[in-house]
Order: structure tokens, then sequence, then C-alpha cells
């Protein structure tokens, strides 16, 4: 089997955890991979932690990454980095708030697509993909505030 | 590839996607994780979907749809088809002159449910053919093919999905455009249709003989296929395990199930022959291997230890492996709780005050169990908060006795807490009893679905609206209040005090929008004044 590309997505029930994967999901779709993304719903509602998952590659099989072997994690609560820090194999890059300038984002809600951002400094899909999907992932009018959260996310990493 | 019309659908939408291209004419279900979104998305494609007061009535709604020559199709998670089970039985022996697809799905792990039943079992006993999708695109394309196997032999078919069928979104590629669906037109079958026993035992027999037709055809059937690996190892799979299979053992021959009930059982006696080991790779229930060995066909089945919660690709690799040593626990997350503003806050620290043993039921008010509450004493399933409520009162003594309430919200007040309000009037305990009916507007822990109390259907537009304590006070209860429950106010709490000192009958409807959904609420408000405003037609 061709190398998948696997991301963990975490954090609290309301911080866009899902909404993060869906871009994701959609930017490597657009870029022409298999993907398959894959998310608890119900309770995570209610503030509770949620993960997402997101494989892209030439031929995806379990929508699940399996244990240990998160190439990305990325976590948008602090508290959630140590439960979730077992996904990550040996290697894998972790991505927390850290990563970002928080005084910087255009607003705090923001977080998940600059995250998003610092995670598109490692992976090949290009800035224009990124863009159109996060065009089409959001109302309009949320545009230009994830466009800017995106792209300081995506400079941090670079020049790190 | 056409690039441009690969999707990206989760199970839910690809089955929606499919019903709406199948010319299906009417979609019915009670909201319940994971299978909400399939009517949601129908809804938004165009689609007639409704939600109905529970799934039994989903379910008959379907059926008399599928009488009627149309294709209907019911959608639940697993433990509402235990609801809807009744009419499912009888309609295995009506049949349909429609198409009729039956959407069960299931939750195994229980990331949103009460317990991990299996129904692929149902398929069994009410003696219904299944197909079990493995992602998005075998859930568009075996729906189409459920269409097709339920007008050629007029029967419902089970289609069983799992979570994280339901939920994962995979590529779909969407079909050529298909033929318009038949046109509804009731013919008159008195002898299929009317359940009598003279008839029902000749539609028992009718039943048996369409699935053995069914059995023949699935040995040759499209929907099972086998991907030839070694001869060393073969896998028999089903379902998601399926795909977990696949990177588990990429090497292995798989003999992959799609049509699971009733079973190929030459195909699969001809793929366990071709292999020097064969092993059973399937999610909850041994059902696959259950029905196999039953056969007289040899092979190995997972270790108990794997029958609870979900597989992945590393449990099945530990079940090939011969794995029995303990599993490493996953880091606890946070749990889901209460929101910090949810005005119901305030009962539950009334209740816990007052040391209430509290009959509990299902949705988000179930969270009132978790600390700093720990005010919720049972949740069995929907609507059991009165029955059990009520059993607890008649047999404690008066001291316990009188703490006893039954709490319930208001979507499943309507689903099946009904017929428990009319217990309590005609079985009333000798220390009365306590209703607390927590009525926030909606839906709330699926997500926010309309419901018969909210006057508004699936798509939020107007409707008749159900009236709670018209309906409560209807049926003879004389104490019924109706108040706000607000943060730092104690008029909850003296109410509660009173109505558990009273020794009568009462119902307290503690009545505020969930305030998640507040702002959206008051624009359908709105738009229902509007409408209101606007001149009825007269009476004829």
């Amino acid at each position: 089997m061709s190398k998948v590309t696997n991301v963990i997505v975490a954090g609290l029930g309301g911080q866009g955890v899902l909404k993060g994967t869906d871009i994701l999901a959609e930017v490597a779709l657009r870029a022409g991979y298999d993907v398959k993304k894959s998310e608890i719903k119900g309770m995570s509602q209610r503030g509770g932690s949620v993960t997402g998952d997101v494989r892209f590659g030439d031929e995806v099989f379990s929508p699940m990454v399996p244990a240990a072997q998160a190439d990305y994690l990325l976590v948008l609560e602090p508290t959630q980095v140590e439960p979730n820090r077992h996904w990550l194999r040996p290697g894998g890059r972790l991505i927390t708030p850290d990563a970002v300038d928080a005084g910087a984002l255009p607003h705090k809600r923001t977080l998940n697509v600059a995250l998003l951002g610092a995670l598109s400094a490692h992976l090949p899909m290009s800035e224009d993909q990124w863009l159109a999907s996060l065009r089409a992932g959001f109302d309009e009018s949320f545009f230009e505030g994830n466009k800017q959260a995106f792209l300081i996310g995506r400079a941090g990493q670079k020049t790190s | 590839m056409n690039e441009s019309e690969r999707k990206l659908l989760s199970g839910d939408e690809a089955v929606a996607l499919a019903a709406r291209e199948a010319g299906v004419a009417l979609g019915a279900g009670y909201p319940g994780t994971p299978s909400t979104e399939i009517l949601e998305s129908f809804s938004e494609l165009g689609g007639h979907a409704q939600w109905s007061p529970n799934e039994k009535v989903a379910l008959e709604v379907a059926i008399g749809a599928a009488f009627g020559g149309a294709r209907a199709i019911a959608t639940m998670k697993h433990v509402g088809l235990n609801v809807a089970s009744d009419p499912l039985f009888t309609a295995a022996y009506t049949g349909v002159s429609g198409a009729l697809i039956v959407v069960s799905a299931d939750d195994p792990g229980m990331a949103s449910s009460q317990n991990e039943q299996d129904n692929r079992r149902y398929a069994v006993a009410a003696a219904l053919p299944m197909l079990e999708p493995s992602d998005s695109q075998e859930a568009y394309d075996f729906f189409f093919a459920a269409i097709d196997i339920s007008e050629r032999w007029k029967t419902p078919v089970l289609l069983r999905m799992t979570t994280r069928v339901c939920h994962s979104y995979t590529v779909v590629q969407p079909g050529a455009a298909r033929g318009p669906a038949p046109a509804p037109n009731f013919q008159r079958d008195i002898k299929s249709r009317v359940m009598i026993p003279a008839y029902a035992r000749a539609a028992h027999r009718k039943l048996r003989q369409k699935l053995s037709e069914m059995q023949a055809w699935n040995e040759s059937c499209p929907l099972n296929r086998v991907v030839r690996g070694s001869q060393m190892l073969g896998i028999i799979t089903s379902g998601v395990s399926f795909v977990h299979a696949r990177e588990a053992a990429p090497e292995a021959s798989v003999l992959k199930l799609g049509f699971t009930h009733p079973l190929p059982m030459k195909l699969i006696a001809d793929f366990a022959k071709s292999v020097v080991r064969c092993v059973v790779v399937e999610e909850g229930d041994p059902y696959l291997v259950d029905a196999i060995r039953a056969a007289g066909i040899q092979v190995e089945s997972k270790a108990d230890m794997y029958r609870f919660g979900e597989l992945d690709v590393t449990r099945v690799r530990r079940i090939l492996d011969y794995d029995l040593s303990p599993e490493p626990p996953k880091p606890a997350g946070r749990p889901p709780q209460l929101c910090d503003a949810c005005q119901y806050r305030v009962v539950f620290e009334a209740l816990r005050k007052k040391d209430c043993i509290v009959a509990g039921d299902i949705g988000c008010y179930t969270l009132g169990v978790l600390q700093p509450f720990e005010a919720i004493d049972s949740c069995v399933c929907m609507g059991a908060s009165l029955g059990v409520g009520l059993g607890l009162r008649h047999v404690l003594p008066a001291e316990q006795a009188k703490r006893v309430v039954s709490v319930i919200g208001d979507s499943t007040f309507v689903h099946s807490g009904i017929s428990g309000l009319i217990e309590m009037v005609y079985n009333p305990p000798p220390s009365g009893h306590v209703l607390i009916i927590l009525d926030n507007s909606t839906t709330a822990m699926t997500g926010h679905q309309e419901h018969p109390g909210t006057g508004r259907k699936l798509n939020h537009e107007p409707t008749g609206k159900l009236v709670i304590e018209d309906l409560v006070r209807a049926m003879g209860v004389r104490r019924v209040y109706v108040m706000e429950p607000h943060a730092g106010s104690d008029e909850f709490a003296r109410l509660l005090t009173e109505c558990l000192e009273c020794n009568d009958l009462s119902v307290i409807i503690a009545r505020r929008p969930c305030i998640l959904i507040a702002k959206q609420l008051k624009q359908y408000e709105q738009q229902r004044c509007e409408c209101d405003a606007a001149p009825t037609p007269a009476a004829p």
C-alpha cells in the first residue's frame, strides 16, 4: 500500500474541531487524493473531548487512524494534548495553539483555521487549493478572517 | 475519473443522495445518532422527509407509502428499531407493493447510545433481506440494490449501517441517472395486507419461499466479492470491518459480504475451502461466525474480548495474531457535560438537594448523572422514566417512595412518555407521583431536530403543534405547572417541594428554549406568527 498521511485534530466540543477536519478533507479531495474522514458526533456538542481523523493518499482503507500512526496531531485546547499524544507516531509532529500568536488572529474562533495554516506548511497541497477549500467551507462573510488566520498559521511554520 | 463528480460524503449523506436519485417518495424517521443526517440531507436535497413522534409510527408511515406503490425509507438508530419492531416483523409477512428500505444505524462502542445491540439479529428474527455497506460509495450503491431487491421480491429490506459508516466521509462517485420511480397507485390485495391468522399463515409460507429464492440469488450476487490474495490466510467479513481487515492484512484473501441475510453459504463454503486458515472478522455479535459454523463450515472466530466496542485496524491485527493480552486503556478525555448556561442546572441542583430518587430518560439531561449533580438514578430507554418511577413508587417504603420523581425531555415525552403518563393516571401510586418535563423546545441531544411539540416540521416550516400542558390536563392530571427555570431563582425548588409533599399526581413543565439555539428559535417563532396571521381556510 502506498503512503497514507494521517492527521488527527483534537479539542473540545464547540471549538471547530470537526470544521477543521472538513476543510482538511476537502483540500485533499481537491488535490485528487483518496480521502477518508472519521468523527464521532452526538455527545461531542456538550463540551466533551472531540477528535476527528483525516487520512489521505492513493488508496485509504480504514477511516480511522490506527493507534500511534498519526503523522500530525493538531490540538486546539492545551488540556487535550496529553490525552491525545498517544496517537502520534514516533517522529510525528504535534501542532498546538503555541504555533500561532493568538493575539494576531482576527478572532479567537479562527484558531482552528490558523492551526490548519500551520499544518499546511508541511503538506503537499497548494495555497490556492487551501484557500479554495476555505472559501467553500464557510459563509462568504467569514472568508477574509479565515484567510488571514490561515496565512498567519502558515507563515509561522515556514519561518520557524 | 471525472474529478468534478467526486464527492466527499458521509454514509448518511450517500444514502440520502441515493434515495433522492431513486425517486423515494417519502422518508420518515425519528432522530437518533448516528442515523439523523439521512433524513436531514434527504430534505435538503428536496426529498419529502418527516420526523415522526417515534420510530414505530415512522415505519408504519413508510409501510403505508410502500403499500401505495411508492418507494419509501424509514430511518432510525439501532434502539429505535426495537420501538419499530412490531410493524417490522409483520411487514415482512405482508410485503410491499412499492419499495421499503429500513435503515438501522447501529452504534458499536456506544459513542452515543445506551447499548450496543447488533441489529443484524433483526434480519434473522424478522426474516428480512439485509445489506451492509462498508463506506459511503457502498452506502450509495447498495441503496439502489436494496430498492431492486425490495421491488423484485416485494419485501422490506434492512440496510444495516454502523456509526463509522454513517459518520465517516469517504469519496463517492455518483452513478448515471436512473429512470423515474413507479407512480404510487393503490391496488387492493386483502389477503396480502390484512394479517388475520388465516391470511398470515399463508403469508409466512410465502415469506420463507422468498427468503430461499433470495438466498439462491445471493450465491452469485455482485454485492459480495472476493479479493484474491494469499492462500494461507482468508478473511470473511462485512461492513466497516472490511476496510480495517484490508489494512491490517493486505496480503490476505478476503470474502467481503455485502448481502448478509440470507447468507450465501455455498459461496462461503467455497471460499473457506480455498484457504488454509479462515477467520471471520466482524464487529459486535458473532452473527456471521455462528451462522457459518451452524452450516458446518469450519472457520475461526474472534476472541470474545473483541465482541465489545468497535473494531479498528489494531484490533483486527490482534484478532489475526491470536493476541489475548489486555488492550491499553484509552486515555480519558473530558466527558460531555450539561452546558454551563443550561437552564436545567437549577433543576438538577434542586433534585440533588431534596435527595430525590430520579427515574431519568434519554437526552442531554441524562448528563445530570455526572458531577456535580449525580442526580439521575436510572436511564433505561426512551420513555422509561415514567414507568420506572411509578414502579418504584408502588413498592418502596413510604419514606423513599415520596422522594421518587420522573424526569423526561419534551421530545422524549412525545416519543414514548405519553403512554407512561396514561399509566400514571390509570394506576396512581398511593403517594402520588411527580413528573418533570424539561421542555427546551427541541430535540437537543441529537443536534436540535424538530418534534410535534415544537409546531414545526423537519424542515422547520410551521405545522400543527402538540401543546404538552393541554395534553397532560386532558389526561386528567389536576396539578399541572408550567414554569421557566432560571439560575439564581428558587421557583423550581419551591414548586418541587410542594409537589413532593402533596401526595397527588403532579406534572411540572419546566419550559425554556435550549440556549444553543435560542436565537434560531426566535426566528422560527416569528415566521410562525406571520403564518398564523394569514387567513385559515374555513372548515367544510
